[in-house]
C-alpha cells in the first residue's frame, strides 16, 4: 500500500436516526447492512450446522436411528442450499458492506437505498427456505443442486425453495451492483486500482462474477418453474426437454459460485497475512492478476461436475485440462502468502492462526480438488464421500476459517473493543482438531467408496463415521464459543486500543478512530 | 467533483450492469438451442432421428448377438410389449422387431416413445431406419397398435457384448405437443 496522508477526523459527526427496531428496518448506512448481513449469516449458519448435526446424528451408527430417509435427504438439501445462500455468501456480503466504503474511502455504499433493499429481501428468503420443512410433502429433498426430474417432481417444498432461490440471486445481484459501483466510482482521489486493498479488489472480481452467474441461475431456476407449473419441457424427456441441460446450465452459474464463494476469502487472508507479518502484501499486482485468472478460468470448467453423464472424451479431456489450469494462479497465491510470511516479524494473534489454518487446510482442499478433476479418477469418486471431503475442506476451512479470521481482525474496529484473545485461540485450535476429525476420514471413507446423500452404509464403513460424528459434533459445540466471544467483546466496557495491530496499513485503520464512527469519509482522505 | 455528477455516474454504471444482468439471463435461455444444436452436431443424444444406410453393411456371420426388448409406460394407462422377449441376429444384418400398445383407456392419448440402450454407447453402433418413436402416437380410445422397428447392429460392435438390450418407454404427451422429431 502506498502511504497515506490526511487528518484523522470524524469525531463528534451528528447522528440522525431512529432508534430501535426501526432504525435497523429503515437504515442505508452501510455499517448497519453489514452488522444486519453478518447477523444474518450467523443465524443461518447455526440453522444449516443444526442440520449438518442431524445429519452426523444418523450417520453416528450404521441402520436408520433418528431421520427417516426422506427427511434425512431434505436435511442434506437445505443443509447446502442455507450454509452456500444463507450464511457463507452474505456474510461475505457483510464484510463488504463494512470494509469496502472503509477501505477505499467512501462515505457509504453507491445506492444506499438498495442496499438495505438487499438486506431485507434475504428475510423472506430465510423464512421460505425452512418453513418448507413443515409443508405437506416436506423440504426440498433432491440435493442443494437440485437436478430434476426430483426437482419437477417433489412438492410445495421444493416450489418455495425455487422461490427462496431466486430472492437470494436478486438480492446478490443488487448488492454486487452497489459493490461494483462503490468501487469504481467512489473511491477516495488517488486511491488508484492498483493502490485498492486486496480484499476490495477480490469483492469487485466476485461481484463481476455474480453479475455473470447469478442471472443463469434465475434463468434456469425460471425454467424450473415453468416445467413444473405452465407445461414447458425444458428438462422434461417426454416432451422433448433433456434433463442433462439442466446440469449444464445449473453448473454454468455453479462453477463462479464456488469461486464467488472463496475470492473474498482470499482477499480477507490478503489483508491478515501481511499485518501480522509486518511486511507489504508479497505480489500484491500477481495477486490481483491470478485474482482475475481465477475468475475468468471458473468460467469455462463447469461441466467438470458432470463427467459421468455421458460426455465425449473430447469434453471431458477439454474440461478436465481448464480444471487443473486453474492450480496455477491459485499456486501463484498460496506462493504470495508464504513469501509474505517469510523473514516477516510474525505474531500469532486469533486472525492470523485463522489464516495460517486457512491456507494450510486450503491446499489440501485444493489438492483433492486436482485429483477430482482428473477424469478416470473422478468417475470412481463422484458423489462419494472424497467430493464431501473436498469441498468441506474448500468451503469450512475455506470461506468459513476466512470469515472468523477477519471477524476477529475487525471486531475492535466494528465494535471499539478487544475481544477475548485466549478464548480467540482455543476457538481456532479446537475448530481446528474437530475440523480435522470431521472430514479428513471422509477422504478415506470416499475411497473406500461411501457414496454421499445416503442415510444408512455398509458396516465396514462404522468406525470413520463415527470418528467424523464425533469430529461434526464438537466442531458444531465450538462455534457457539465464537458466539460467546463476539457477545462478550461487544458487551465489554474496557475500550480496544485505536490501532490494535500495528502492521495494519489500510485506511480504516490509519485513517479512522476505532471504534469507526456512523459517518465515516464523508471529506474523502487523500491517498497517496 | 460534484455530488450531483457523481450520482449520475453511479447511475449510468448501474444501468450498464442491469443491462448486462439481463443479457446474462437471456444468455441461460440461449444456452437451450445453442445446445440442442450442439448435440446434433456432434452427433450427441440423436435418437429420435432415422438413420440412413451410408454404405453396405457386412454381415459378420462369425458371431451373435441378443437383442433384448424392453417396454415401459410412465403415467398413462397403456399397454405396451414387444412382441417377441429377444431375437438372436449377426451383426450387420437388418432386423425387424414388433411392438404393440393398447389404450385401455375411454379417451384418446398421444403419447411419444423415448429409447434408452444398454450399453449406453450403443447408439454409436445402433442404426435405425424405421421407429414408432420417431413420431407421437395418437390412439383412440381402447384402439390397438401394432408397429415395427426397422434396425442394424453394426459389426463394430465390441466383441464382448454378446447381450444388449433396446428399451422403450412411453410418455404422454399433452395435447397439441409436436413430436419431437418434428419440432
Amino acid at each position: 500500500m502506498a502511504a497515506v496522508h490526511g487528518d484523522v477526523h470524524g469525531h463528534g459527526h451528528d447522528d440522525h436516526h431512529p432508534t430501535g427496531i426501526m432504525r435497523w428496518v429503515t437504515t442505508t448506512n452501510h455499517k448497519d447492512i453489514g452488522t444486519m448481513y453478518l447477523w444474518f449469516s450467523l443465524a443461518m449458519f447455526f440453522t444449516g450446522g443444526f442440520l449438518a448435526m442431524g445429519i452426523r446424528a444418523e450417520l453416528f451408527q450404521p441402520g436408520i436411528q433418528i431421520l427417516e430417509p426422506e427427511l434425512f435427504n431434505s436435511f442434506t438439501t437445505l443443509h447446502g442450499l442455507i450454509m452456500v445462500f444463507g450464511a457463507i455468501m452474505p456474510a461475505f456480503v457483510g464484510f463488504a458492506n463494512w470494509q469496502i466504503p472503509m477501505m477505499v474511502g467512501a462515505p457509504d455504499m453507491a445506492f444506499a437505498r438498495m442496499n438495505n433493499w438487499s438486506f431485507w429481501l434475504l428475510i423472506p428468503a430465510a423464512l421460505l427456505l425452512i418453513s418448507s420443512f413443515f409443508v405437506p410433502g416436506g423440504a426440498a429433498a433432491g440435493g442443494w443442486t437440485f437436478y430434476p426430474p426430483l426437482s419437477t417432481q417433489g412438492g410445495l417444498g421444493v416450489d418455495m425453495m425455487l422461490f427462496a432461490v431466486h430472492i437470494l440471486g436478486a438480492s446478490s445481484i443488487m448488492g454486487s451492483i452497489n459493490i461494483i459501483t462503490t468501487v469504481l466510482n467512489m473511491r477516495a482521489p488517488g486511491m488508484t486500482l492498483m493502490k485498492m486493498p486486496l480484499f476490495v479488489w477480490t469483492w469487485l472480481i466476485t461481484a463481476y462474477l455474480l453479475v455473470l452467474a447469478m442471472p443463469v441461475l434465475a434463468g434456469v431456476v425460471t425454467m424450473l418453474i415453468t416445467d413444473r407449473h405452465f407445461g414447458t419441457s425444458f428438462f422434461n424427456a417426454a416432451g422433448g426437454g433433456d434433463p442433462v441441460l439442466f446440469q449444464h446450465i445449473f453448473w454454468f452459474f455453479g462453477h463462479p459460485e464456488v469461486y464467488i464463494m472463496i475470492l473474498p476469502a482470499f482477499g480477507i487472508v490478503s489483508e491478515i497475512i501481511p499485518t501480522f507479518s509486518r511486511k507489504p502484501l508479497f505480489g500484491y499486482s500477481s495477486m490481483v492478476y491470478a485474482t482475475a485468472s481465477i475468475a475468468i478460468l471458473s468460467c469455462i470448467v463447469w461441466a467438470h461436475h458432470m463427467f459421468t453423464s455421458g460426455m465425449p472424451t473430447v469434453g471431458q479431456l477439454f474440461f478436465m485440462y481448464a480444471t487443473m489450469l486453474i492450480a496455477v494462479p491459485t499456486g501463484v497465491k498460496v506462493f504470495n502468502w508464504t513469501a509474505t510470511m517469510w523473514k516477516g516479524e510474525m505474531t500469532f494473534e486469533t486472525p492470523m492462526l485463522f489464516a495460517i489454518g486457512f491456507i494450510f487446510l486450503f491446499v489440501i482442499g485444493g489438492f483433492s480438488g486436482v485429483i477430482c478433476a482428473i477424469v478416470p479418477i473422478d468417475i470412481q469418486v463422484q458423489d462419494t464421500y472424497y467430493v464431501i471431503a473436498h469441498f468441506h475442506y474448500v468451503l469450512v476451512s475455506g470461506a468459513l476459517f476466512a470469515l472468523f479470521g477477519g471477524a476477529y481482525y475487525w471486531l475492535p474496529k466494528w465494535t471499539g473493543h478487544m475481544y477475548d484473545e485466549t478464548l480467540g485461540k482455543w476457538h481456532f485450535w479446537l475448530s481446528m482438531i474437530f475440523f480435522n476429525m470431521a472430514f479428513f476420514v471422509q477422504h478415506f471413507l470416499g475411497l473406500a467408496g461411501m457414496p454421499r446423500r445416503i442415510p444408512d452404509y455398509a458396516l465396514q464403513f462404522a468406525d470413520f463415521n463415527m470418528i467424523s460424528s464425533l469430529g461434526a459434533f464438537g466442531f458444531g459445540l465450538t462455534q457457539l464459543l465464537f458466539v460467546y466471544i463476539v457477545i462478550k467483546c461487544i458487551r465489554s466496557k474496557e475500550p480496544a486500543p485505536e490501532k490494535p495491530w500495528d502492521g495494519a496499513k489500510t485506511l480504516e485503520w490509519t485513517h479512522l478512530p476505532t471504534p469507526a464512527p456512523y459517518h465515516s469519509f464523508e471529506t474523502p482522505p487523500v491517498v497517496k | 467533483m460534484a455530488i450531483k455528477d457523481k450520482m449520475e455516474n453511479n447511475l449510468t454504471m448501474m444501468k450498464k450492469l442491469l443491462v448486462f444482468t439481463v443479457v446474462m439471463f437471456v444468455f441461460g435461455y440461449a444456452m437451450v438451442p445453442f445446445y440442442e444444436k450442439f448435440c446434433e452436431v456432434a452427433g450427441i443424444n440423436n435418437l429420435l432421428q432415422p438413420d440412413t444406410l451410408t454404405q453396405e453393411q457386412e454381415t459378420d456371420t462369425a458371431r451373435w448377438v441378443t437383442i433384448e426388448l424392453d417396454a415401459n409406460t410412465r403415467g398413462l394407462p397403456w399397454d405396451f410389449k414387444p412382441l417377441q422377449r429377444s431375437v438372436r441376429v449377426h451383426p450387420g444384418e437388418s432386423v425387424e422387431v414388433m411392438y404393440e400398445i393398447i389404450n385401455n383407456s375411454e379417451r384418446e392419448i398421444t403419447g411419444q416413445a423415448i429409447p434408452s440402450y444398454s450399453p449406453r454407447f450403443l447408439d454409436k453402433h445402433l442404426k435405425k431406419f424405421e421407429c414408432f418413436c420417431f413420431t407421437r402416437q395418437v390412439l383412440k380410445p381402447k384402439e390397438v397398435r401394432q408397429m415395427p422397428v426397422q434396425f442394424v447392429i453394426e459389426p463394430t460392435l465390441p466383441k464382448e457384448f454378446h447381450t444388449i438390450t433396446i428399451s422403450y418407454t412411453f410418455f404422454e404427451l399433452p395435447v397439441g405437443t409436436p413430436a419431437i422429431s418434428e419440432k
